[in-house]
């Protein structure tokens, strides 16, 4: 048994736990209320990526609970697992509400799931921010109907950015290091790749990347064999991925068949520490982009925070921890400067977030951004990270300032620098 | 080049499906049993085979052999707990038992399904396989995995058919897949059948599993497309032949590689499905069922 599985039980004792606090706030007065802040936190305790969600943001709030609270009030975790189900999300956000009385929800690092949740935040006017989905929908929906969609708030890059990101390392370290001219863009068939897709078609070949060939699969997809093959055929310099439902197997018959093209781009499932063992360090090579990642000082908060979750949890937290750490915190920050859990007012406090986490400086885009209520990308506030699998570690090697190491990669690989 | 191509990866998958939908064709044409916990118990032999060596570190030979064990003991766990006293229950009226297997094993296999998702997380594991590297067919690159895979599903196959045709156990099984009164007034005990049945497919399941492991690697979400996957190929078959089971495994197998390198690989599955529809319409039996 690895040591995340302990998750489950985790979240099981937290469960019964909220649930006898349930019946404790059914009681009359129901003074609990007004001294604590409850989070509701909906997600995928079973996935790789989504596991370290309910983590780093008990975490986060034992943290400032040891402080002393939010000016005396107690922050305190409710977690759902949701089995990466969108029903199950719903059901799972109505009871938060409704019958665990929970102030706000953080949520999922599928996208699908939060485009579920966001009408839901809305009906039930309740602060909904998501840790990890990246569809630009779903800020877009705030932009398009703020008034009734401002509850969402979206803790985490949009497609767009994240295309933007990937662009940008893959101009310093495959165009100007390598001197590499092609790209093959293979991406799983879903919410969050299509605005992705968008934006690499439209990004790679300003920074010198001729797309070559461009493959969707289905999500469902075992035997990535023909896949392979057909990128192959197309000689591209490097595969630019955008994977999250999928990886383990992509990465092991990549590995496997010796494919001789590097992977660059979205593989959410290697940002996990985990993901080396589940592939038998078949990731080696691998490179993704994250927001954070072990040793890797984004902040003076970043490294002791992966730290503190290593310590706790038995590994490095995936890209979800990091954000959905930091949400707990500028959500208690919010709290704190409203002085209320009441919802307009966090939402307000919400909107004027400045906060320094582990993954960046946090803000918010305004009313009449396009990505109303996304975090803000570029230099100063979040840029991302390039990092790669090496010796069975997770190591940055973008940008510069926080780089640990030069691009390495197995012998089956063949460059094409020229 | 390109023929060459899915003649070559279509034959790994091809007879791995083969020794996935054997085991489960034997079952029904012994005992009359739709074990709809196929697919779980594919992968728990083959979540057993990545946690015996990434977890409690035994070397990749002991590894596969602890997956193969696991599938031996879920499957007769599946036969004493779940198909046996089904079978043996005087409260179910006869012509029922056939629908409460059916439901008993589907819902012993989400029981599995989610003990693996909640211990070992629904994230896809790959067993390392025992032969590494690649070698080159005619300027395919092919892993010697593959070939590993389809000779490893080759011989056990024929094992099988040895076993059925050359053994006196063999013997009676076949015995009781054609006329299982007759084989009672033989002197055989039924129940000793059944169990050397539940062993043989326990074993071929697990090797099955771990194979998979190997080649694709498996999830939680594994699980409920492996037990379809192994039923249209029966169906499609005829259930209860193995040997039409083989030939549609070779035929779903190879369809599915031409879709997936021809078409796209998003559809990959959707000609086999729509071939099973039509042999529905034209020939309910299957290739080569007798019932």
């Amino acid at each position: 048994m690895t040591r995340t599985s302990r998750l489950p039980f985790h979240a099981m004792q937290q469960f019964a736990g909220a649930a006898a606090l349930g019946l404790v706030a059914l009681a009359p007065g129901g003074a609990q209320a007004a001294d604590t802040l409850k989070i509701g936190v909906i997600a995928e305790a079973q996935a790789i990526a989504g596991a370290s969600i309910p983590q780093a943001a008990q975490l986060a709030a034992d943290e400032i609970n040891a402080k002393g609270g939010i000016d005396g009030r107690k922050i305190e975790v409710v977690s759902y697992d949701n089995h990466s189900s969108s029903a199950d999300s719903v059901r799972a956000f109505q009871r938060a509400v409704n019958e665990d009385k929970v102030n706000v929800v953080i949520s999922s690092y599928i996208s699908e799931v939060v485009l579920a949740l966001e009408p839901w935040a809305s009906r039930l006017k309740t602060p909904f921010v998501t840790p990890g989905a990246a569809s630009n929908e779903i800020s877009k929906s705030v932009h398009a109907d703020y008034e009734k969609n401002k509850y969402t708030f979206h803790g985490y890059l949009t497609s767009a950015a994240l295309a933007l990101s990937v662009c940008d390392a893959a101009k310093e370290l495959l165009v100007d290091q390598k001197h590499m001219k092609t790209a093959v863009i293979m991406s799983e068939d879903a919410a969050w790749t299509k605005p992705l897709d968008v934006g690499y078609e439209e990004c790679l070949p300003k920074i010198g990347l001729k797309v070559v060939d461009h493959i969707r699969f289905s999500p469902d997809t075992t035997d990535f064999t023909p896949i392979f093959n057909k990128v192959e055929a197309a000689k591209p310099d490097v595969i630019i991925t955008g994977i999250s439902h999928v990886g383990v197997q992509p990465t092991v018959q990549w590995k496997n068949q010796q494919v001789p093209i590097p992977m660059f781009g979205i593989s959410s499932q290697a940002t996990n520490e985990t993901f080396g063992k589940d592939t038998n360090d078949a990731a080696e090579g691998v490179l993704y982009q994250g927001v954070s990642g072990p040793n890797v000082a984004v902040t003076p908060k970043s490294v002791p925070f992966a730290e503190g979750f290593k310590k706790r949890y038995g590994n490095y937290p995936s890209y979800a921890g990091y954000t959905a750490y930091d949400e707990v915190y500028y959500i208690a920050d919010a709290v704190k400067r409203a002085g209320s859990v009441e919802a307009d007012k966090m939402v307000d406090a919400l909107e004027k977030t400045d906060w320094e986490g582990t993954i960046g400086r946090v803000q918010f885009y305004g009313k009449d951004d396009p990505f109303t209520h996304s975090i803000k990308y570029g230099k100063g506030l979040i840029t991302g990270l390039m990092l790669q699998w090496q010796g069975g570690k997770q190591v940055a090697v973008w940008p510069k300032e926080v780089a640990k190491s030069d691009l390495k990669f197995p012998s089956f690989i063949k460059l094409t620098t020229n | 080049m390109l023929a060459l191509q899915i003649l070559i990866d279509g034959f790994a998958i091809s007879a791995l499906y083969a020794l996935g939908a054997t085991g489960f064709t034997l079952i029904f044409g012994v005992s009359g049993v739709l074990n709809l916990s196929h697919g779980a118990i594919m992968v728990a032999a083959a979540v057993a085979a990545w946690a015996a060596a990434s977890v409690l570190h035994l070397d990749i030979y002991t590894g596969a052999l602890f997956g193969v064990g696991v599938a031996l003991i879920v499957s007769f766990a599946t036969y004493f707990a779940v198909v046996k006293p089904i079978q043996n229950s005087t409260r179910i009226p006869n012509e029922e038992k056939e629908i409460f297997v059916l439901t008993g094993t589907l819902l012993w296999g989400i029981m599995i399904q989610e003990l693996i998702a909640y211990f070992f997380t629904n994230n896809a594991k790959t067993v390392l396989p025992i032969v590494e590297g690649v070698v080159d067919i005619f300027g395919n690159r092919t892993p010697r995995n593959n070939i590993f895979t389809a000779l490893v599903c080759c011989l056990v196959i024929g094992l099988l058919w040895l076993l059925v045709n050359r053994t006196r156990t063999g013997k009676a099984v076949l015995a009781a897949s054609m006329n299982p009164r007759g084989v009672t007034l033989l002197g055989l005990e039924l129940t000793q059948i059944y169990i050397v049945v539940w062993g043989i497919y326990g074993i071929l399941a697990g090797i099955a599993g771990v194979l998979l492991g190997m080649f694709l690697g498996v999830s939680s979400y594994s699980v409920g497309p492996l037990t379809a996957s192994a039923f249209s190929i029966v169906v499609l078959g005829g259930l209860g032949s193995v040997s039409g089971s083989l030939i549609a495994a070779f035929v779903v197998g190879y369809l599915e590689t031409i879709t997936a390198y021809m078409i796209s690989p998003a559809y990959r599955t959707i000609p086999a499905l729509l071939l099973l529809v039509f042999v529905m319409y034209i020939r309910p039996q299957g290739l080569l069922g007798r019932r």
